[in-house]
């Protein structure tokens, strides 16, 4: 649970863009590093001061993020959404995404950045147990038995459903 | 109903006579640039879904300009320069400008200008997220990540959702003291980080036309900074000037139509206008310089892309000439072509590198250097607390290495000024 205008800094601080994201295990430490640049107050709401992956780990606890609005602005590094996906995250969903981590995370195919026109942030507790139904388009907080809305995909529910955005275009015979 | 430049240029990159913002198209691209923290990773994807001895789509229309982590020691950093090098002798292709050549630039956004691969009309793409301000050419440009230009370097195609256009005007004449980097975050402030998420932002009016094309530069360069896709400002003639002196290639220019259709509109009196800081954590996080005269810094940086060209440095040197500064004060030209400026353009008969050094300033090699902390040997990098005034355009928690330093975005002006008085100045004390 994180706060609005969570940029790519604070995702991936630059200082650790320079590990190769294909070797196996040198990729192992952009999950190690996962978020490392949120400020402790605002890491884990509404508490704060959790961390996001253990130290001396690789992979988080946690596997669903509900952020603000603006989420991942900043820098265009795909590094953020692989980062997020090597920790271990399977869904995000925050009030509104900067539009390069959106493509990002959609076209590499990482995990789907669903967005959410509810009130997120007051009624989720970093540690809650959530069920995310793709089909009805709906979040479920078990913890408290909340129901949300989760946005339609829009134009991009094409390249969702593929994979990604070769696999998208190889089923259009575009490659 | 007419078009803006953007949806002309997007329309006519298509294949269509008209688009509509909202919509979903295939453009064909003109021109895709990499650099060295996601050059490694876009050749990597490109090899896995294209294959191991695959072509790129055209060798003429990939740029690589190594810029981010150029002076350090860190292993993994050199070796990803390593792999650019590889791939381009294995693609043979033309546009590297290779570390510790003759070739190297320095930072890709004004390389790409200095090197005649902005050209209006055009469609660029780029993995760094202030592609943005080659729009100041009058063309599309916007930053992928790595998966989306492995896609190009395969096809030469991406799909875009056209952008609607927001469009600021300046009227009037800016007072001498104010510089594009106090507009931009003037207007930042205004609309907010995301006040322009997915849109373009276009900047028109008699004050703006009046900017060189590195003023240009640096209102289009931190578009994303407001969320935008894109900032766009129709060329000119001081555009063709720039354009025709780097490049013999053709190009096309567009205007927006008189009835061109606009999410939003607002103009602004240009000799209204007051130097700005973006106080920390956030570039919307705006202040009057003079609100804020009574906060201490411990640092002044001038560089990077936005803000290390050389009419930034004539700015400051033009305040620091004779005088010693009171902060630990960073000097950092964007490319190795401003380096030169500062070694061979004068002022009061003295090159702007003597005037600097004169004053005390510690000068770094052209990079993007601390303008995104990087590793921990990076020049002008803060490890601490420190309170930086800096020309950068981003100061979110940690930007410039440690969590715990505090950063003002400001423009030349103000960031010389406050190198000399040691707290947050307006220029105008000094110029006066």
């Amino acid at each position: 649970m994180l706060g609005d205008n969570i940029d790519t800094d604070q995702i991936i601080p630059a200082e650790h863009l320079v590990y190769s994201l294909s070797d196996p295990e040198e990729k192992k430490n952009y999950g190690k590093f996962a978020f490392s640049g949120v400020p402790k107050d605002g890491a884990g709401l509404p508490e704060g001061n959790k961390l996001f992956v253990e130290d001396g780990k690789f992979k988080s606890e946690y596997t669903v993020i509900i952020g603000g609005k603006n989420f991942g602005c900043g820098s265009s590094r795909e590094h953020a959404p692989a980062c997020l996906k090597i920790a271990g995250i399977q869904a995000i969903i925050a009030t509104s995404y900067a539009r390069i981590f959106y493509r990002n995370s959609v076209d590499g195919g990482f995990f789907i950045p669903f967005e959410s026109p509810d009130q997120l942030i007051n009624n989720i507790r970093t540690g809650d147990n959530l069920t995310i139904n793709v089909e009805t388009g709906t979040l479920t907080n078990n913890s408290s038995n909340h129901n949300f809305k989760l946005q339609p995909l829009g134009e991009v529910a094409e390249i969702v459903k593929a994979g990604n955005i070769f696999e998208y275009a190889r089923k259009a015979g575009m490659i | 109903m007419g078009l803006t430049i953007t949806e002309k240029i997007l329309a006519a990159h298509a294949g269509k006579d008209k688009i509509t913002p909202g919509e979903t198209i295939w453009v064909d691209v003109d021109v895709l640039m990499t650099h060295d923290v996601c050059g490694p990773g876009t050749i990597s994807i490109f090899k896995e879904q294209f294959g191991e001895n695959a072509k790129v789509f055209d060798r003429e229309k990939i740029v690589i300009i190594p810029d981010h982590y150029i002076f350090t020691s860190d292993k993994h950093a050199n070796r990803n320069i390593d792999i650019l090098r590889e791939f381009v002798s294995e693609q043979n292709l033309p546009y590297y400008y290779d570390v510790g050549t003759e070739n190297y630039k320095g930072v890709c956004h004004l390389a790409l200008a200095q090197e005649g691969h902005n050209r209006p009309g055009e469609v660029l793409f780029g993995t760094d997220s202030h592609t943005c301000t080659s729009g100041a050419f009058g063309m599309f440009s916007t930053g992928i990540g790595n998966t989306d230009a492995a896609f190009i370097l395969g096809t030469g195609k991406l799909w875009v959702k056209v952008p609607e256009s927001m469009q600021f005007k300046f009227t009037g004449k800016f007072p001498d003291y104010i510089m594009a980097k106090d507009i931009i975050l003037q207007v930042i402030g205004d609309i907010g980080v995301d006040g322009a998420t997915y849109r373009t932002m276009e900047w028109t009016g008699n004050a703006i036309m009046n900017f060189s094309m590195e003023e240009r530069m640096t209102l289009c360069n931190m578009a994303i900074e407001g969320g935008g896709k894109n900032a766009v400002i129709e060329a000119d003639e001081v555009t063709l000037k720039y354009v025709k002196e780097r490049t013999n290639k053709p190009y096309n220019i567009y205007h927006s139509d008189h009835d061109a259709n606009y999410f939003f509109k607002k103009t602004y009196d240009a000799s209204a206008m007051e130097p700005v800081v973006a106080k920390p954590h956030s570039p919307d996080n705006k202040a009057l310089v003079r609100e804020c005269s009574d906060v201490k810094i411990d640092r002044s940086y001038i560089g990077s892309c936005t803000g290390g060209k050389y009419t930034d440095f004539l700015a400051a040197a033009n305040l620091l000439d004779g005088k010693k500064v009171a902060v630990n004060t960073f000097i950092v030209p964007a490319t190795t072509e401003v380096f030169k400026d500062l070694e061979s353009k004068t002022l009061n008969g003295k090159t702007l590198l003597n005037i600097f050094k004169d004053a005390g300033c510690e000068i770094g090699d052209a990079s993007c250097a601390a303008c995104l902390g990087g590793p921990k040997d990076t020049f002008g990098r803060t490890h601490g607390t420190e309170v930086v005034v800096s020309t950068t355009n981003r100061n979110f928690p940690g930007r410039m290495g440690s969590k715990q330093s505090e950063v003002y975005l400001a423009s030349p002006y103000t960031a010389a000024a406050s190198a000399l008085t040691g707290r947050i100045t307006d220029p105008r004390e000094m110029l006066n």
